[in-house]
């Protein structure tokens, strides 16, 4: 096996042991992406020089004797809406092309604490408002499992990179399941921590309280050990909570008897595919033969996940996107009259489609007069899914449900449907409007596309999330089925 | 002809005196370089996030403690959205529904006729920055934007429409800008911004209960643009109404320089803010405990050390206005009273000379080079007769002018009053001798004429002796 497909704790046992450098993996991980990066386009930068000098400094480092933190010199790729000093971010939009932060995100300051190589910034739907990565204001991202399909969305360069190699690890943001859904279309672990788990401080902003940061990763193993790293209060930010950060690898013990796990109706009735529907029955039998309770419950609200979710992230986005105006920095549209005509050139110009589209139901949603029957009833129905979890998860350990409807869909197939795009999300959503942690992990295939099974579990019950998937993945043994 | 009422409210902007800036820990220093005091957060770069900073809520509530607000036990933060170049991120980060507090009042005093104004409601928020044009903004090729003002914390304060004249509404500013100067939460400088007032006024048919259409007033940086701009604006009205016209729903701008307002936008122009929760800050709940703490450290307002002045000092009720119609200026008064017992002859001395010689200079209390103790002293030496009142002057200007010693001023400039009977005798008899005109028509009973031989024989002494003496001993000599 190639070192650029191994696994992280893998990869660090033998960097541990002196079998390779992190300078040897550091040039296997680019040696692929010279091989397929044709054919995927997950990164839009790719940070070489800084990447293997990084790489160099851990090697020596070992070599001086130094402790190094469990990920040092393990090449990580980031979202490109995760703000890095000095290295270009662009959210996938033309309206940042050219945007270069003075400022680590609060996850760029810890990745570079733990000692991990920045291999570069992947491709997403712009501004991470899509679900395929078509969306992406330069080129879409290919699935690796089948370049004509897309690698799902936003976070499809994370996803993908992950997945064909390209990278070993990954850090990507879900707002309404970007980190899961590519994650199930990719075939790897993708996780959306409790919101207020991971700091949004340089996180750049689609709907604030929504969005979480997570990790992309090849087995369960490694997503705890990127857990470690990335979790943690952050004072910079004001919505993440102080909470005493377990060690996660603590709760990959196998052992998983007596939980019990729920499997909402909604999530498993009209809209999902039977095959889909099949690939979760089996791992409910799993989950069963571990000595797990599994049984049939309920989320009466969940039908109305999409629709809130449509008006209070668009909301939200209509004031965080206002910002790109041409002033301070970024795209600015030439030849204005004046500063009014160069806001509308330079936002008509700069943003795509489907951020347009966004901003527009957002800033209708907000507007005098549709406020309370569109953002104030949106909020009232986020409060009621908020409940059917609670209650949910006071029963249950964990809830069991299809990351989504489907397999990865053909590029073009959706684009021209923004409706049709949006039902790929009806499985994540409520997550986000419930703020509770959830992981995607490969559950099967069909017709060589990977499916995805999402757990879902209390605030801050990561732990518990990942002991379930660990117990799961080491029993069926589906992990770490990567394309060539 | 009908008699009109005016019916006018304000709304007020504090800039409140923290070290950092309300939602980031760069410095709010005023007069800085251009863009020098920014950082990631107040430029709203992308990914940035607020973080309220403590003080700004304890000035907030301080403020809102000494107008006798209710301070919210919850409150929020919101985003009022807007474009606009100053403004970083597009919105400003505001309280809309939940502010602070709610629900205060201050005393004003207009033609010796007490009237409460009622306070709806003090909030906090974020301050925009500042565009520069070259020339007009009208016709500037290009603008350049300086976002040093850029999160300095502000709190709005917003008034009933309890105001019936540009008198009252002048009455009430002054007495808004007193209160917050003495909690210290802002040095409220009009001229440097960090005093600011709109006004929103409507006129009626005195007798009328209901009211008339309002207009919003901006642009009024000074006491007298307020009082200018209220002024034409309640004639403007009136006039429109007499004519049988509608005044319109509109904001309007006071043009100092032509002395009239100008309609900015109409009703259907206003903005919509889409005013929405702050999702970026968590809602702030406020203990009582901490409120009371912040309540105990309030020091003595206006209103009471007024009252203290008249009962404590037998003070007019006016020179007790005076004087402590600012913190800074009541404390150098009680300071003086305390080093010397006299609170008339202080008052008279602080708000006399001390006061014009601040006009005259553009002097502000903290600035006065002459410490308390030195005006004490100076009364002092004028209480001995070492100087004459006159003298005193005179050695005062010198010490406003230097900051020097009134013992020292008199020793160098040789001003200790004469008092020395032989001395003056000397000169009395000399000018006597020399003014026979004079002395023959005061001996005829032209009284005045007395006053010109006392002149002459200060002119004489260089204005140094004692005047009481020299008028005795020419009385004498003249044998009458």
């Amino acid at each position: 096996m190639q070192l650029y497909h191994m696994t992280a704790h893998r990869l660090q046992q033998m960097l541990a042991k002196g079998e390779i450098s992190a300078e040897e993996l550091c040039r296997s991980v680019f040696q692929r992406i010279d091989e397929v990066e044709e054919k995927i386009r997950a990164y839009i930068t790719l940070d070489r020089e800084n990447a293997l000098q990084q790489a160099k400094a851990v090697d020596k480092a070992r070599r001086a004797g130094e402790q190094l933190p469990p990920l040092a010199g393990i090449p990580v790729a980031v979202k490109d809406n995760i703000c890095t000093k000095g290295l270009r971010t662009t959210c996938a939009s033309k309206i940042l092309y050219n945007y270069v932060p003075p400022y680590d995100a609060t996850v760029m300051e810890l990745l570079h604490d733990a000692q991990m190589v920045l291999l570069g910034k992947t491709n997403m739907d712009e501004f991470a408002m899509g679900s395929s990565c078509e969306n992406s204001g330069f080129y879409p991202t290919c699935n690796p499992w089948d370049t004509d399909r897309v690698p799902g969305g936003s976070s499809g360069g994370s996803a993908a990179a992950v997945a064909a190699g390209e990278a070993v690890l990954a850090l990507g943001s879900d707002t309404g399941g970007s980190i899961r859904l590519p994650a199930a279309y990719c075939g790897v672990v993708g996780m959306k921590p409790t919101y207020g788990a991971v700091s949004r401080y340089g996180l750049v902003a689609y709907a604030s309280s929504l969005d979480q940061i997570g990790p992309f990763a090849r087995d369960v193993t490694d997503c705890a050990l990127m857990l470690n790293v990335i979790c943690g209060h952050d004072p910079r930010d004001s919505t993440s909570v102080p909470y005493d950060k377990p060690d996660y690898r603590t709760f990959l013990t196998g052992e998983i008897k007596g939980m019990k796990i729920g499997v909402p109706r909604e999530y498993m009735g009209e809209g999902i595919d039977s095959a889909v529907r099949e690939i979760i029955n089996k791992a409910v039998r799993v989950f069963t033969d571990l000595g797990a309770e599994v049984e049939e419950t309920s989320l009466p609200h969940s039908d109305y996940a999409l629709p809130a979710y449509y008006l209070i992230a668009p909301a939200e986005a209509s004031s965080n996107l206002a910002r790109y105006d041409g002033v301070r920095y970024g795209y600015r549209a030439d030849k204005s009259e004046d500063v009014v005509d160069m806001f509308k050139k330079t936002r008509s110009e700069g943003f795509g489609p489907e951020v347009k589209r966004r901003i527009m139901l957002g800033t209708y949603a907000l507007s005098a007069g549709y406020y309370d029957a569109y953002y104030n009833k949106a909020l009232k129905v986020r409060t009621l899914i908020k409940r059917d979890f609670d209650r949910a998860l006071e029963k249950y350990d964990l809830l069991l449900a299809p990351t989504a409807p489907g397999t990865a869909f053909k590029r073009g197939e959706k684009v021209d449907d923004p409706l049709q795009m949006y039902m790929v999300d009806i499985c994540t959503l409520a997550v986000n409007l419930a703020g509770i942690p959830a992981i995607s992990v490969p559950a099967g295939n069909v017709s060589g596309l990977p499916v995805g099974m999402q757990l879902m579990g209390k605030p801050f019950g990561e732990g518990e999330i990942l002991r379930a998937a660990y117990a799961f993945e080491q029993c069926s043994g589906i992990c770490c089925q990567l394309p060539d | 002809m009908a008699q009109y009422e005016a019916v006018i409210g304000l709304e007020v902007h504090v800039e409140l005196k923290t070290g950092t800036k309300i939602f980031c820990p760069s410095s709010t220093e005023f007069g800085a370089a251009p863009n020098h005091h920014v950082c990631p957060v107040c430029l709203g770069l992308p990914g940035v996030l607020p973080v309220i900073n403590r003080k700004v809520v304890e000035y907030a509530i301080k403020a809102a403690l000494a107008l006798n607000c209710r301070i919210a036990p919850y409150s929020k933060f919101d985003r009022k959205n807007y474009y606009y170049p100053d403004l970083p991120k597009n919105y400003q980060i505001s309280q809309y529904d939940l502010p602070i507090a709610a629900n205060g009042y201050l005393e004003i005093e207009v033609n010796g006729r007490a009237k409460r104004i009622g306070i709806t409601r003090v909030h906090m928020e974020e301050d925009a920055g500042k565009l520069v044009h070259q020339g007009s903004i009208s016709t500037t090729p290009y603008s350049l934007v300086d976002y040093n003002r850029t999160g300095v914390p502000l709190i709005e304060i917003v008034s009933e429409p309890d105001m019936r004249t540009p008198e009252e509404a002048a009455a009430y500013l002054e007495k808004l800008k007193a209160i917050i100067q003495y909690t210290g939460v802002s040095d409220c400088k009009m001229q440097e911004g960090s005093l600011r007032c709109d006004a929103n006024v409507s006129v009626r048919p005195a007798g009328q209960t209901g009211l008339g259409t309002k207009t919003e007033i901006k642009n009024m940086n000074s006491f007298k643009a307020l009082q200018r701009a209220l002024q034409y604006e309640i004639e403007r009205q009136i006039d429109l109404l007499e004519q049988g016209e509608q005044v319109v729903q509109e904001t309007r701008t006071w043009d100092e320089d032509r002395g009239v307002t100008l309609s900015l936008r109409s009703k259907e122009e206003a903005h919509d803010y889409r005013y929405f929760p702050e999702p970026d800050l968590v809602p702030m709940v406020i203990s009582e405990e901490w409120v009371n703490e912040i309540r105990s450290t309030l020091p003595e307002l206006p209103d009471r050390r007024k009252q203290r002045f008249v009962r404590d000092y037998g003070l007019p009720a006016y020179d007790a206005a005076v004087l402590t119609s600012t913190r800074e200026l009541a404390d150098y008064f009680e300071r003086c009273v305390e080093l010397y017992n006299h609170p008339k002859t202080v008052s008279n001395w602080v708000m006399g000379d001390l006061s014009r010689m601040m006009n005259a200079t553009g002097t502000e209390i903290g600035d006065v080079c002459i410490r308390p103790e030195q005006l004490a002293g100076m009364l002092q030496l004028l209480d001995k007769g070492t100087i004459s009142g006159k003298i005193a002057k005179t050695v005062f200007e010198e010490m406003f002018r230097t900051g020097k010693d009134p013992e020292a001023i008199v020793k160098e400039k040789g001003l200790v009053q004469i008092s020395d009977q032989a001395v003056i005798e000397k000169v009395v008899e000399e000018v006597i001798a020399n003014n026979t005109k004079s002395v023959e028509d005061y001996l005829s009973g032209k009284e005045r004429a007395l006053g010109f031989l006392v002149g002459q024989v200060m002119k004489a002494t260089k204005g140094k002796a004692n005047p009481g003496l020299v008028n005795k001993l020419l009385r004498e000599k003249l044998g009458k």
